[in-house]
């Protein structure tokens, strides 16, 4: 297949699974399921990567620019922007790109090859709206609380880091991630990270959605899954940037 | 009433359902028999919807399926129950979900109705107080019985088995093959049975359409069968020995 009927068939699964859904309360209940699933479960490891990329952004950050002539304040500073910049929803977007997009794929697509999928078309149910809508509005509507999550605990990791490490101070980092505040950053990154996670799942649950054959199908779908969701969002993230920040 | 009219499906153009035409009765039970690779679950899918065919058309009671845009073939499947060679249970529902699910995506029962008519529809097929367990702790047998406990929930006016007694024991299939006639005939269904065992054939087969590479070779019922000339369908029939020896008293 070329990319271009990868696209077609791709739009046409986003327009079914928007469709009409039959049974509000039955879609509502696999929702709750997700946000749980794809979101709550991910908190950890957005914590964990969160405080070491903070960490290491601050130190190196700091042997970086071991200047006299520049205040320690700006390594803050320095921190603050890229954890708010990319690292809070690019890089975030990346590891849910893993955790949840193999995940998705793998779910749907073993219930492609063990024919449930088709189960659910002859009981008259569209199956792309009941498995891949709720998938695609849990994570869209938790990514900025994860990118939140991620902010918090990376700039507080930058400061456990650089204070421990005797790079600056408690005064100093505070000072910096003060400094020329731009408010906008945030919502700038919110953005993004709402747009990564329709990305992260209408790509994953299009990979498992078109699986054929069998459990081997379903490993390979899932690693598809991984890469073509990182590719496109690295790919939105040049367009949202140019769109956004210019 | 479901008629196949001069369907044809290949995959890739290798042929594997060749110009069939068969009428399936209402009330009644059809049993398509053949051969493992005959082309009985690729027919059935066809009949479905699920393949979409080459040539030729699909009618239910008279209307064509074949025509029908998505909306109304989303309305017709709500009357099909649809039993899958691999039972296809929802791994992430119970056995009580997986067979209420039609009830919580269609109807307005309240709690206590469907679980009765849950509870009905396991006990018609022998699984009292499983409600709890996951496809992942059940049997094959025993998924195969939730499958058609899943299937009937709703009473469909057309009801589709894909092997429902492969993997089970003599007596189950038995048991099994007799509710599906019984519930045909009760509710006046249109029942259309892929099967290769020949105890199914004369059990249940009022109606039997024999394919063979994808092709219908022979059509009649369980009464007529033993009788047959036609060579390739005497050559299935009767790759059972017992078969043949019951064959030899019945032409004596
Ligand atoms: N999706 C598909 N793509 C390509 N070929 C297929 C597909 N499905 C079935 N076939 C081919 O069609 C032929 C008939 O298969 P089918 O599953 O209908 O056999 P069957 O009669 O149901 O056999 P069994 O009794 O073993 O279930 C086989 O040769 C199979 O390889
Ligand atoms: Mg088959």
């Amino acid at each position: 297949m070329t990319l271009l009927e990868h696209i077609g068939r791709y739009s046409l699964l986003v327009k079914r699974a928007f469709a009409r859904p039959e049974k509000h309360k039955m879609y509502y209940i696999r929702l709750i399921r997700e946000m749980e699933a794809l979101g709550i479960n991910s908190v950890g490891i957005v914590i964990i990567i969160s405080f070491f990329m903070g960490a290491v952004i601050t130190i190196q950050t700091a042997y970086n620019t071991e200047n006299p002539l520049l205040p320690a304040y700006l390594i803050g500073l320095a921190a603050r922007d890229s954890i708010l910049l990319e690292f809070s929803s690019t890089i975030v977007a990346l590891i849910l790109a893993g955790k949840v997009g193999s995940r998705i794929a793998s779910e749907i697509g073993t219930m492609r090859v063990t024919e449930q999928i088709d189960a659910l078309e002859i009981m008259g149910v569209n199956s792309a709206g009941y498995l891949i809508l709720p998938k695609i509005l849990a994570l869209v509507m938790l990514a900025p609380f994860l990118s939140l999550i991620s902010m918090v605990v990376g700039i507080t990791g930058g400061w456990i880091a650089g204070v421990s490490a005797g790079v600056i101070t408690t005064n100093e980092y505070v000072t910096g991630i003060q400094f020329a505040f731009i408010p906008y950053y945030i919502t700038y990154s919110l953005i993004k990270s709402v747009i990564f996670a329709f990305i992260i799942t209408s790509v994953s649950s299009y990979h498992g959605y078109f699986t054929a054959g069998g459990a081997l199908e379903v490993g390979k779908a899932s690693t598809l899954a991984v890469v073509h969701s990182s590719i496109v969002i690295l790919l939105f993230n040049l367009i949202l940037t140019q769109l956004l920040l210019s | 009433m479901i008629e196949v009219r001069n369907i044809s499906k290949s995959f890739d153009g290798d042929p594997v359902l060749r110009d069939i035409s068969i009428s399936f009765e209402q009330g009644k039970t059809n049993l398509i028999i053949g051969k493992s690779g005959s082309g009985k679950t690729v027919l059935l899918k066809c009949i479905i919807g699920l393949h979409e065919v080459d040539n030729g058309e699909i009618f239910y009671s008279g209307e064509s399926f074949t025509a029908m845009n998505v909306k109304a073939k989303k309305e017709i499947r709500q009357k099909f129950g649809m039993l899958f060679q691999g039972a296809a249970l929802f791994d992430s529902l119970s056995v009580e979900e997986n067979v209420r699910f039609k009830l919580d995506m269609f109807t307005r029962m309240n709690r206590l109705e469907k679980k009765k008519r849950v509870d009905f529809c396991l006990e018609r097929v022998n699984l009292g107080n499983k409600n709890s367990l996951y496809p992942a702790e059940l049997s094959g047998g025993m998924k195969k019985r939730v499958a058609i406990a899943r299937a009937i929930v709703l009473n469909p006016r057309y009801l589709f088995c894909d092997e429902p007694n492969s993997g089970l024991d003599p007596q189950t299939a038995i048991l099994i093959d007799q509710l599906i006639k019984d519930i045909t005939e009760e509710f006046n269904m249109t029942t259309i049975v892929n099967t290769h065992d020949i105890n199914s054939v004369m059990e249940i087969g009022e109606k039997v359409v024999f394919i063979d590479n994808g092709q219908k070779w022979w059509e009649g019922t369980n009464m007529e069968i033993l009788k047959t000339e036609n060579q390739e369908l005497n050559d299935f029939l009767f790759a059972n020995k017992m078969v043949r020896r019951l064959k030899e008293i019945d032409d004596i």
